[in-house]
């Protein structure tokens, strides 16, 4: 048993929490969100010259091979610092899953540029009907001399807007679940573009006969692939919760001490002092879970599953509790839009809302402890 | 024991019931079912049909001008208004500053204000909080200083709710900075269109426009806008807290959102099955349901408390803590029930004139609502601090 980083997981620590304290303060994220989306950011090219892009890849397709605790520092590192870039969602989930399913011409179309950095992706599983469900999914491809025909409709699909390309998954006529690429204003897609209400850029896409060729086909039985993605971005969205929370903390606990009411800082009430105890409870014990998580990557599916799904159910209640107690405790303050700690807490709630919530994961969870 | 209503209070059930049926405009209840912020003229609209049936101002005694109802004709009307989705009546003039005015006014203070509130003329806003004074009211900074037949007013109130559309702001100001805390403290009755007021938008973090602060800076004020005597302002601003507090738990509310939320819980499908039915989450609004169902017994018992003569005092703060707990939790599962779709925000739709396709349109709200909905337990007296008053009043801790 272990819990010290090594020596280069120190350093890559390090070396975020810099970044992020330098360049991604209150004010520099709101001019990041409000930028258009013109190609890469400048921090995104950051990320490429510091080896992010090719971090958690495995070495067979260029990458560094980090495994699930370096993807855990540089998650917590992005939630600390609430940063707007679609690491996970337009470069790590979409990459793994090319990783594991793109052939050697699909690897070089579209899996080197994104860890060169010179494009991102989307990943687009969910579907209105289906709610956090990957596999009870509507949209349909077929096959028609030789061509792939894509009809349905994709929900709430993160980067949508930046991305060069969308993984889609679709039902087949064979019943198994099929994996493509498409490609941005591919003839027969269309978007509906927003923000979700924790800030990221997302947008439903429509497919109404998407034609593509052979080559856009990754997989015709990605579900394996796709448990296994889905797990990776349950764990990382677990990380990136702990460094928001750590945020939230740390910013709630400043605010007791400088507050002052009743002639006495707010820290000196004893009601405050354990409700602030209670957020740093649910903190280190979240953190547990995502170390937990972050650790089980590599099991056998269903034992990954079990302890990913047990994770990201406790890390959604916790996030929630820290993130109504860091409002409440700020009073009226909390709820603008101006404090830091709203942005935060929004980010803390939605958090639920990503991958499964907490209802959807324990029932995982209560499924594999009948079985087992 | 009885707890069932009288025939009479049944009747009147039916008859808020049809008007609110025959004269809510279907546009402002859409809005406010859609959880759409309401415009000025919205309020105003449907201010102005209550007004005419009789009814804005349900807590005013027929002398002035109210219907004259009970305690439990009021509950009856707040609860049906809920269930209607009618627009909240904008508090500050008919529920706050009227009940000041009726009681420690003058008859010229009574006359002229009284009925302005009635017909919708003026538009109150409550100018108690400063930066530094939350929940430590009395620790107010604001300074009039008296020139004459004029006070001299100088400071900064904040959280003002629709301040930007008020044209008069009750004000809590220090007349005397060297009286002890609450001694010092008057209650003064201010025109926002007097030179030296101006009021910033604050945006919360639900996109919304609901809060402003406001800057005074050497407004002259008439002496003879002052409520009861000076110094006697801290004794108003607690008669106003005392006063009217048998809504406070919100039950309506709360029992129109526990049956949009299993509505929409049966609809919504969570692998082939009905949300509803995953127990985990069916778990959570099985304890709503209880809470509410004991909530509204509570809160019957300090009505019928009132009803009988009884001052509610501090069992108003078990209701405003048990209440606004219970609103953040439903609505807390109601932005659950959505999954995914609980997280595209359309600020436009929500808070301006933009629209959305229905699917989008009828979830557009939730997480907003949830995010505003904090408030609940900071604002009138945060609930860390009615439990204080709860310990301090009641246990006698
Ligand atoms: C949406 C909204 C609308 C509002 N509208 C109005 C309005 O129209 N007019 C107006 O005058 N005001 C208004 N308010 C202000 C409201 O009354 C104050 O927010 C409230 O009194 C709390 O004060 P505060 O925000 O300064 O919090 P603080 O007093 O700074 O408190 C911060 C936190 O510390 C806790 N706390 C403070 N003291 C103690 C203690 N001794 N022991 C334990 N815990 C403590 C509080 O409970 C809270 O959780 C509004 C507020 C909101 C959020």
């Amino acid at each position: 048993m272990d819990f010290a980083l090594t020596d280069e997981q120190r350093m890559l620590e390090e070396t975020l929490t810099r970044l992020v304290t330098d360049q991604v303060s209150p004010e520099q994220r709101r001019a990041m969100l409000a930028a258009a989306p013109e190609g890469a950011s400048p921090l995104w090219r950051t990320f490429a010259e510091l080896g992010l892009l090719h971090m958690p890849f495995s070495e067979d397709v260029g990458g560094l091979g980090g495994d699930g605790t370096d993807l855990m520092i540089i998650m917590q590192a992005l939630g600390r610092g609430l940063v707007p870039e679609a690491y996970l969602a337009g470069l790590v989930l979409p990459g793994q899953l090319l990783a594991l399913t793109a052939n050697s011409g699909q690897q070089t179309e579209w899996l080197t540029p994104l860890l060169e950095g010179e494009h991102q992706l989307a990943f687009a599983w969910q579907e209105h009907n289906a709610r956090y469900d990957a596999l009870a999914i509507a949209t349909q491809a077929t096959q028609q001399d030789g061509q792939w025909q894509l009809t349905g409709k994709k929900d709430v699909v993160l980067n949508l807007e930046a991305a060069a390309a969308s993984l889609v998954t679709a039902r087949l006529d064979n019943a198994k679940l099929g994996l493509f690429i498409v490609p941005a204003n591919a003839p027969g897609t269309s978007t509906h573009l927003y923000r979700t209400i924790d800030d990221q850029p997302a947008g439903d896409l429509t497919l109404d006969n998407v034609t593509l060729p052979p080559a856009n086909c990754l997989s015709e039985d990605v579900s394996d692939a796709l448990a296994e993605v889905l797990a990776l971005g349950r764990a990382a969205l677990c990380a990136q919760a702990i460094g928001a929370m750590e945020e939230a903390c740390d910013q709630t606990l400043a605010y007791l001490k400088e507050r002052k009411q009743f002639g006495l800082p707010l820290s000196t009430f004893q009601a405050l002092q354990h409700r602030m105890v209670d957020m740093h409870l649910h903190l280190e014990q979240s953190r547990s879970m995502a170390i937990l998580a972050a650790t089980s990557l590599t099991l056998p599916a269903s034992e990954r599953d079990y302890k990913i799904a047990a994770a990201k159910a406790y890390c959604g209640e916790s996030a929630r509790f820290i993130a109504e107690q860091a409002i409440q405790l700020h009073g009226a303050m909390g709820m603008t839009e101006e404090c830091y700690v709203a942005s935060y807490a929004k980010h803390l709630v939605m958090f639920d809302h990503y991958f499964g919530d907490s209802d959807y994961h324990l029932e995982t969870v209560s499924e594999l402890l009948t079985a087992a | 024991m009885n707890l069932t209503f009288s025939p009479e209070e049944q009747a009147f059930r039916a008859e808020v019931r049809h008007f609110l049926a025959e004269a809510l405009p279907s546009d402002i209840s859409e809005r406010v079912r859609l959880g759409r912020h309401l415009r000025a003229e919205d309020h105003l609209r449907w201010q102005n049909i209550l007004s005419e049936q009789g009814w804005l101002a349900s807590n005013w005694p027929k002398e002035h001008g109210g219907p004259g109802w009970g305690p439990v004709q009021r509950h009856i009307f707040d609860e049906e208004c809920a269930a209607a989705h009618a627009p909240t009546v904008v508090p500050f003039g008919v529920n706050m500053v009227a009940p000041v005015i009726m009681k420690f006014g003058s008859a010229e203070q009574q006359q002229y204000y009284l009925p302005r509130i009635l017909s919708n003329q003026d538009w109150w806003c409550q100018g108690y909080s400063e930066p530094g004074a939350g929940s430590d009211l009395a620790g107010l900074n604001t300074r009039a200083v008296r020139d004459s037949d004029h006070y001299v007013v100088n400071g900064q109130k904040t959280w003002t709710t629709l301040g930007q559309h008020a044209n008069m702001l009750f004000c809590l100001v220090r007349t005397d900075p060297d009286a002890k805390k609450q001694a010092g403290i008057s209650f003064l009755l201010i025109d926002m269109q007097t030179p030296g007021i101006t009021v910033r938008p604050i945006i919360t973090l639900d996109g919304a426009h609901e809060v402003n602060e406001i800057f005074l800076d050497n407004v002259r004020v008439p002496v003879e806008n002052r409520v009861g005597e000076e110094g006697q302002g801290w004794t108003c601003a607690k008669f106003l807290l005392t006063h009217e507090r048998t809504g406070i738990a919100g039950l309506g509310h709360a029992k129109q959102a526990l049956r949009h939320l299993k509505s929409l819980a049966s609809r919504i499908e969570h692998r082939g099955k009905p949300l509803l039915a995953l127990p985990s989450f069916r778990h959570r609004v099985v304890k709503a349901e209880l809470e509410l169902m004991a909530l509204e017994v509570t809160n019957l018992r300090v009505i019928a408390a009132a009803r009988d003569g009884g001052a509610p005092g501090a069992e108003s703060s078990l209701l405003k803590v048990r209440g606004s707990e219970l609103r953040q939790e439903l609505s807390e599962l109601t932005r659950r029930a959505l999954g995914p779709a609980a997280l595209p925000f359309f600020p436009d739709f929500l808070h301006g004139e933009g629209s959305l396709d229905d699917e989008r349109a009828q979830s557009a709200a939730a997480s907003a609502q949830y995010f505003n909905r904090r408030k609940l337990s900071i604002y009138g007296g945060a609930n860390e601090i009615q439990k204080s008053i709860v310990a301090k009043t009641i246990l006698n801790m």
